[in-house]
């Protein structure tokens, strides 16, 4: 524990380029981008499967199968495939992230009640404004849901960036396991920080994303 | 740096290595199938105490789902000291993720049993212990076996971040592909798990049904 304690005392441990704060940083960063893209990319289709029903079946199946594929595989496959950089880890978190949004966009929307899609329609809305002011408002709920589960996982799966060389929390542990985490109670300070530092990250963003999902609950809804 | 050394797909090697690949398989399917056991195991009465202590099923849930949040690789890597690097230190590590689900899906399904169901059963005199094996559980069985499969889903991706520490399965194929880049090699190791979760998802499923055969089939 001493260790620990000696680790965290040294002021190099926290601030610096290598310090838990940039790293903190970087993981955020990777986190928030990669949400964001998987949003940009997942909500316009699963938008328009769930207001149109079709292809919803297909869609809700393939972002199970979608579950199923290894993050560490395609991260690893990535940097073969492109190289050093950011891609490898915009390819693995975004694609750990699009089932989530996908499957939960499609079923918010296809929950909501028939009647008040046709009510909106009798008042003489056209299809992508029943969608984007009837729709989304009323699913926008579920949808939350999807994008803060996929986010906690994102966080919690960023670690892996350091695996091909980048930065972000998972560094102080890809470099505890190096330096022998087995034995060496230093590099087991540097992995204990690292996991708690993801740990409260991931907390963070639920509790963030949870705070928008109730502020996009529609009264009464 | 390099480009892929390899052409690809390299059939040659695949035909020469199907023996490291079936062992790695197998690998696979012994970690994945220990965790989720040893989880079924630890979860269900986790599960069950939840339901006789309700004070307690706040803070289980939270309890596991903060395991969850932890990071696999740190977990992995933390568990060093304890375990060392025998087989008790992907497994332990698995089995701890695949806690979350498959108590919030016990709990679930146990807690969705209509009332009315558990009263008639209590007046036609089953005790509590009947009243659990023979009507809740029976009952809860989908939502408990729609647990089982989404955590062995993930166990099955979740193992090849092992390959790390040494272990992997078919994680390994991906490890070794990386390192020398074979991408034949990594992207067998990726194809073969992804197929390894479907098809353990569609047997779960197929269990299910044998198991609960009042119940209509539903998709999932």
């Amino acid at each position: 524990m001493s260790a620990l304690a000696q680790w965290l005392s040294d002021p190099a441990s926290w601030w610096g380029p290598g310090g838990l704060l940039a790293r903190t940083l970087e993981h955020a960063g990777y986190s928030l981008g990669t949400t964001l893209a998987a949003v940009a990319v997942t909500l316009p289709v699963a938008l328009w499967v769930g207001h149109t029903g079709r292809g919803r079946l297909a869609a809700v199946q393939l972002a199970n199968i979608g579950r199923a594929v290894p993050t560490f595989g395609i991260l690893l496959g990535a940097f073969v495939a492109f190289g050093y950089g950011l891609a490898p880890v915009y390819a693995a978190l975004v694609a750990l992230a699009i089932p989530p949004i996908m499957v939960n966009t499609v079923v918010g929307v296809g929950q909501v009640d028939p009647e008040v899609r046709e009510a909106a329609e009798g008042m003489g809305m056209r299809g992508w404004q029943v969608l984007l002011r009837v729709e989304l408002p009323l699913a926008a709920p579920m949808v939350m849901a999807g994008v803060r589960t996929a986010a906690v996982q994102v966080v919690a799966t960023a670690t892996l960036a350091a695996v091909v060389g980048l930065g972000g929390l998972g560094r102080p542990i890809v470099d505890g396991l190096a330096q022998g985490a087995a034995y060496s109670p230093r590099a087991q300070a540097m992995v204990v920080t690292g996991a708690i530092a993801v740990a409260l990250l991931a907390l963070a963003a639920e509790l963030g994303l949870s705070a928008v999902e109730r502020a996009l609950t529609p009264p009464g809804g | 740096m390099t480009a892929v050394a390899r052409r690809f797909p390299d059939w040659d090697w695949l035909a020469s290595h199907g023996g490291e690949v079936a062992a790695q398989l197998s690998e696979h399917v012994e970690l994945t199938a220990l965790a989720v056991a040893a989880g079924f195991l630890v979860a269900v009465p986790l599960a069950l105490l939840a339901r006789r202590v309700p004070p307690l099923r706040g803070p289980l849930l939270g309890f596991t789902g903060v395991l969850y949040t932890v990071p696999a690789l740190a977990l992995f890597v933390l568990l060093l000291p304890f375990v060392g690097l025998s087989r008790a230190n992907p497994v332990i590590g698995l089995t701890i993720y695949s806690l979350l689900i498959l108590l919030r899906n016990t709990l679930v399904g146990l807690e969705g049993v209509p009332a009315e169901v558990r009263e008639s059963a209590l007046a036609m005199g089953h005790t509590r212990r009947q009243l659990l094996w023979r009507v809740e559980v029976p009952v809860a069985l989908p939502a408990i076996v729609a647990g089982v499969r989404l955590a062995t889903v993930s166990t099955v991706g979740l193992v090849t971040i092992t390959a790390l520490i040494g272990y992997g399965g078919l994680g390994q194929l991906i490890l070794r592909g990386f390192n020398r880049t074979n991408a034949t090699q990594l992207v067998a190791g990726l194809v073969l798990s992804v197929a390894l979760a479907a098809v353990a998802d569609v047997a779960l499923a197929w269990a299910q049904r044998r198991l609960t055969p009042w119940q209509e089939s539903r998709t999932a």
